[in-house]
């Protein structure tokens, strides 16, 4: 019972501690700017406006480099599971020549600051016509999530015994039956976690996005760029554009993380 | 017509030193229950796997049925396996479970309903069909994996220690079920397992392994009462056989100072040393007998235990239950020559009349 008590408290504790700051972003996003400069401020809704958000959603870049973040962060998801999750499986399933040391380069490819890897890469992305793309901050982001995706999919895979692969195929499956029919289900919320850590990393990922683009900048990108000579409510504003989108992809795939932890215990 | 033979299997796994199934020819008859045996890592699962299709021979055939499936996938094969691990499916439930081979294989619902049915019924699984594996105990998991193997209604049907991750009590129960099962389901059974007595009590043959060979195959008793080597002696029974370091001198073995009527075809190894091999049962207390000196006494229950000291060898002896010594007292036994076995020290090969 003390137990209980001590491990709610701690829940709450650390809810307040990621939740209260968000709180805080965004009732100064949807309070109006006279409100915003009172003292002290206040700590409920007590003048709330749209002004500062419709502000913010109006400035030049800010749609586009929505969107631009949206589709990036999608198409990031997307490439990343097609090539990392085949590749988690040969890990997890295949002893082959260099098996060891494949993952360890995979690794090396994270020691490489994204400043060093950008300014080549806009050097070749420019030559081959993708500099300032979407495109470029896609393979960009891709290859930065790429490692760790292939490393938490074959975690995920090994953690699918390969007997029950067998079963499948001795009781009459193909092997890609059984991959589809019996490793896929039991995966799926392993690979959701790939995916939402993929996606908030090409949400957040600011550094690269810049060097890489000059009109097609994503969110974070645009907004860190102009952000130092905004107005505090616009900073507001734009850190809440910054953690929602994120926030509502977690909770879009919470249901698969909650399986794979409640099937855990 | 669905026998299984298996000619001359060869199989090394990449990186390892040693054949892990060195040149194993073996044949099952159709509705025979065959038990592999043998110590952990004898190559007693690699070959049923190879039978089964999950694994690769590197030379030699394996026939099922009269044809030759040593290059067709587990698919093709028409067998029917049940896992060590069970290797239930925990995403399915218990009916679905059972019926993943007839969803494979296409069979129409109604049918496959009343087949999963049928074979829950059997396994007593009635109750909890619509549940998660992770829902059962391991007893009822295995039930299971046993179910999803039988509905299949396969000629084959290939077991790997089914029943090793269940306690002791438990095994015991599910064993004499098992077997009671199989024979009801009529299938042509090959069976792995490291558990001596759980070999000799479910085949009708016994097939000892030992490094990736085959030692000894026969029925479970005949095996049990003439090992072909000192290995199969030792491996096989609770207590394992007694050895004794004895030299043959006429009509008699000198096991030490102590002398024991010899088996009639012994004397053909006059004044050589050979190794007596005895089961523990076959020794009996005797007024007229030599005389040992007991050294540690166990009842079992059903029998007492002894540990005795014949010259300077240890010898287990099966006594009877009721039977009253205290270590250090001395005991006459008796060792019936025709139940006597005679092993070539050197090679520990039976010596054959």
């Amino acid at each position: 019972m003390r137990n209980r008590v001590g491990l709610h408290l701690a829940c709450l504790a650390v809810t307040a501690f990621v939740g209260v700051p968000i709180y805080l972003v965004a009732l100064a996003a949807f309070t109006s700017r006279t409100a915003l400069n009172e003292f002290p401020v206040p700590l409920g809704p007590t003048d709330v406006s749209t002004e500062t958000m419709r502000g913010f959603l109006a400035t030049t870049g800010v749609t586009g480099g929505f969107l631009n973040s949206l589709m990036v962060g999608l198409a990031t998801v997307v490439l990343t599971l097609v090539l990392g999750a085949p590749a988690g499986y040969a890990v997890a399933r295949y002893a082959f020549r260099g098996h060891d040391s494949y993952q360890l380069l995979l690794l090396l490819t994270r020691a490489l600051p994204i400043v060093v890897l950008s300014v080549p890469l806009a050097r070749v992305f420019l030559r081959i016509g993708l500099y300032d793309t979407t495109y470029a901050v896609t393979l960009l982001h891709t290859a930065l999530a790429l490692p760790t995706a292939v490393l938490i999919s074959s975690a995920v895979f090994v953690g699918v015994p390969r007997e029950q692969e067998e079963a499948a195929t001795v009781f009459g499956a193909t092997p890609a039956k059984a991959f589809l029919r019996i490793v896929v289900p039991q995966a799926l919320p392993g690979i959701a976690a790939v995916a939402v850590f993929t996606f908030v990393l090409s949400w957040n990922e600011v550094l690269g996005a810049t060097i890489l683009t000059l009109n097609q900048r994503t969110l974070p990108a645009q907004v860190l760029t102009t952000l130092s000579d905004s107005p505090l409510a616009y900073r507001f504003a734009g850190g809440l554009a910054l953690v929602l989108p994120a926030l509502v992809f977690i909770a879009v795939m919470r249901r698969y993380l909650l399986n794979i932890w409640g099937t855990l215990r | 017509m669905t026998s299984i033979v298996v000619d001359r299997l060869v199989k090394t796994y990449a990186g390892a030193h040693r054949r892990a199934v060195d040149d194993v020819s073996l044949e099952v008859a159709e509705g025979e229950f065959v038990v592999l045996v043998g110590p952990s890592g004898c190559g007693k699962t690699t070959l049923l796997r190879m039978v089964a299709g999950l694994e690769r021979p590197d030379s030699g055939t394996v026939h099922i049925g009269g044809r030759e499936v040593t290059g067709l996938p587990a698919r093709l094969r028409g067998v029917s396996m049940v896992f060590q691990s069970y290797a239930v499916f925990p995403h399915m439930t218990v009916e679905q479970n059972i019926g993943f081979g007839l969803t494979m294989h296409k069979v129409p619902a109604p049918q496959r309903l009343s087949r999963v049915r049928r074979a829950a019924e059997m396994l007593q699984l009635e109750e909890v069909l619509d549940r998660y594996p992770t829902q059962l105990s391991g007893g009822q998991r295995q039930r299971v994996a046993v179910a999803r193997a039988i509905v299949m209604d396969a000629a084959v049907l290939l077991m790997d220690e089914p029943l090793s991750n269940l306690d002791a009590l438990l095994r015991l129960q599910f064993r004499s079920e098992l077997k009671r099962i199989v024979r009801e389901v009529g299938a042509t059974t090959l069976y792995v397992t490291h558990d001596q007595a759980e070999a000799m009590s479910l085949g009708d043959r016994v097939a000892v392994l030992r490094s990736g060979q085959l030692v000894q195959i026969g029925a479970a008793l005949a095996v049990y009462d003439s090992p072909a080597t000192q290995f199969v002696g030792g491996f096989l029974g609770s207590p394992p056989m007694n050895f004794l370091t004895a030299t043959v001198s006429g009509s008699s073995l000198a096991v030490g100072p102590v002398s024991l009527p010899a088996p009639e075809f012994a004397s053909s190894w006059d004044g050589k040393p050979v190794l007596v091999g005895v089961r523990a049962e076959k020794v009996t207390l005797d007024p007229s007998g030599v005389p040992a000196v007991v050294e540690v006494v166990e009842p079992t229950g059903a029998a007492m235990l002894l540990t005795v000291l014949l010259g300077d060898q240890r010898l287990k002896v099966s006594a009877p239950a009721d039977l009253r010594v205290e270590p250090d007292e001395t005991v006459r036994l008796r060792i019936d020559p025709s139940s006597v076995r005679l092993f070539d020290p050197e090679t520990s090969l039976a010596l054959l009349p």
